[in-house]
């Protein structure tokens, strides 16, 4: 059967990577029949028997309204009368004595009430005798207009497509207002916002029973996401100020707290990806066997890497430990085992740090476990950063937010099995291309070029009137 | 921390990862806390095929725990054996460990633990 999936118009990149993440997740075996990226409106194809299918792919989808049978569709009213009579009669009779109510579901368009009156009456040919209910039917039905843009100002006076559909479940709209940031005791400026960090939950396919790992952990808005939807979570971070808090209220356990959500905090410490202690396994391309899981921890990976512009991207290290930095690593060497010593840090590169994550995450995640990061780019094509692969690493899904002159994106991943990994690929892996230096700016480009408002690069000249930090 | 961490986490000192003794880390002066947590089976399971059961029987023995058995159940033994599931939930999902330190066999280096969180970080001669 076709359903009709009303999403959102928001976040269009991410609604059918969530989706499709869902239904991978339920093992529902969902068809796009037809979408677009500039309508809420989206034909999917289900299998038989597949109403209870539709309820459970869209029941955590943070950017699905609602999800319908299609009964029918058209780009006219005659057009649209005619699917709903061929695609649907087989299933009038069910309805017949159902209260119902009919609403116009209207994107980017509006009609006066005696027009959407006049063609609610259109579909008097169904044979329902239950009466109208609107405040709480048993069936709803909603004619769905899909309007062009400024249909409104431009007086138009059709919309460009018509869509019947019986309403079987909703989506989870209301669910990143219970997440919200304004009101979570403990958070700082990167928190990530609830929305987003639910969608990105969906797109690891966060449940129960699985764990899963966020390696910069800060205030923990994705492993609270993450358990939300019944994950065992795991976090780390660089900076231990930020999962300590103020070691009272404000902490990320009391984030968890919060939410009832305690029992399903697995353990949050402080460490650095490139010297991370997490048990890794090593890696046998092209072999076969195993049970695909063997001492591989985490089901997924989950984070928003720091890029250097509101937090520093820094590894464990000193720049220059023979020369002038010498006296931290011999302060280092007397002082470690005092609780208060703080070891010092360096700036690391952006895409080394991604080069690593995915290194990390073929280590560490079971066969088709999920990572899921995000990563800034700028919008001019010549400052634009790849996106980063691995031979073990299957690009799923890229989405995109757009800012005015830099976008941040959400690349998920899937860990292959060894067996579909060539050894020669993973040998000529090159790991030798990222910037190097010592200066934040030199070894981060996304960075610079922020910090220089994104203006072209002309080597060795920086653009007049701006300041450059290093 | 829960411990089935424990199970996860090695010397973060790059020389130590070669070497068998820097798995597991050992509990030191350790701090333990019981909570209640709600039994499941499913993450269990999971949980089975990616412990290093060598590794957890000597946790559980350094933390004072009864000896567990030499072979790691099956599945079947999870779901048929409720003591089995019950102890393992006990162990890995309710205990966690609060403070003291996590010591490396290899290096000896002590990682601290404070208010459930462990510190990794390493002095610059050690990175």
């Amino acid at each position: 059967m076709d359903y009709l999936v009303r999403f959102s118009q928001t976040y269009e990149t991410f609604r059918l990577p969530e989706l499709q993440s869902l239904a991978t997740l339920e093992g529902i075996d969902m068809k796009v029949v037809s979408y677009k990226e500039d309508s809420p409106f989206c034909i999917i194809h289900l299998p038989n028997p597949s109403t209870e299918a539709a309820t459970r792919l869209v029941k955590r989808a943070i950017l699905v309204q609602t999800i319908s049978e299609l009964w029918g569709h058209g780009a006219t009213t005659p057009e649209l009368h005619a699917s709903v009579k061929s695609t649907s009669s087989h299933l009038w009779s069910k309805y017949r004595n159902s209260s119902f109510k009919f609403w116009l579901d209207s994107y980017q368009g509006c009609r006066s009430n005696s027009a959407r009156l006049s063609l609610i009456k259109e579909f008097a040919y169904l044979p329902f005798e239950g009466t109208v209910n609107l405040k709480d039917p048993e069936e709803e039905f909603a004619i769905c207009e899909d309007w062009a843009l400024n249909a409104v100002p431009d007086n138009l006076p059709d919309p460009k497509y018509y869509y019947l559909g019986r309403r079987v479940a909703k989506g989870a709209r209301d669910l990143p207002k219970k997440l919200d940031l304004k009101k979570r005791r403990y958070i700082s400026t990167t928190s990530m916002d609830s929305e987003l960090a639910l969608i990105s939950a969906n797109m690891v396919m966060a449940a129960p029973g699985k764990m899963i790992y966020d390696p910069f952990v800060g205030t923990g808005s994705f492993p609270i996401a993450c358990s939300w939807f019944g994950a065992l979570t795991f976090g780390s971070d660089i900076d231990g100020r930020s999962v300590r808090g103020d070691e009272k209220e404000r902490t990320v356990k009391g984030n968890f707290e919060q939410y009832g959500l305690v029992q399903r905090m697995g353990a949050f410490f402080t460490a650095d990806l490139t010297n991370s202690p997490i048990r890794r396994s090593e890696l046998r391309p092209g072999e076969t066997g195993g049970d695909g899981q063997k001492g591989r921890v985490f089901d997924a990976i989950l984070c928003d890497p720091p890029y250097g512009v509101r937090e520093g991207l820094v590894v464990l290290g000193v720049r220059d430990p023979e020369g002038k930095d010498s006296w931290k690593v011999r302060l280092g060497k007397e002082m470690h085992e005092d609780p208060a010593y703080i070891p010092p840090k360096k700036p690391y590169s952006f895409t080394a740090m991604l080069d690593d994550i995915l290194h990390f995450a073929a280590q560490t995640l079971v066969d088709h476990g999920r990572l899921s990061f995000w990563m800034p780019t700028a919008n001019d094509t010549d400052q634009a950063i790849a996106t980063p692969t691995h031979p073990y690493m299957e690009i799923v899904s890229v989405s995109t937010q757009t800012f005015s002159n830099w976008s941040r994106k959400l690349i998920t991943y899937q860990r292959r099995p060894d067996i579909e990994v060539d050894p020669e690929a993973l040998k000529a892996k090159d790991n030798s291309s990222h910037e190097t230096g010592r200066t934040a700016d030199d070894l981060n480009p996304f960075r610079r070029n922020y910090f220089s408002r994104f203006v072209p690069e002309t080597p060795g000249v920086t653009p007049k009137g701006i300041y450059r930090t290093t | 921390m829960k411990v089935l961490t424990l199970n996860f986490l090695t010397c973060a000192v790059k020389a130590c990862k070669s070497s068998s003794d820097s798995f597991p880390l050992h509990p030191k002066d350790a701090e333990l806390v019981h909570d209640d947590v709600e039994v499941n089976a499913q993450l269990l399971t999971n949980l089975l095929h990616r412990l290093d059961w060598k590794a957890l029987r000597t946790t559980a023995t350094e933390l004072g725990f009864p000896d567990l058995p030499e072979t790691a159940p099956t599945q079947e033994d999870l779901e048929n054996d409720e003591k089995t599931l019950k102890d393992l939930h006990n162990l890995l999902i309710e205990t966690q460990m609060m403070e003291g330190k996590l010591v490396c066999g290899h290096c000896g280096h002590e990682y601290a633990v404070r208010e459930g969180i462990a510190n990794f970080l390493l002095p610059t001669h050690l990175v």
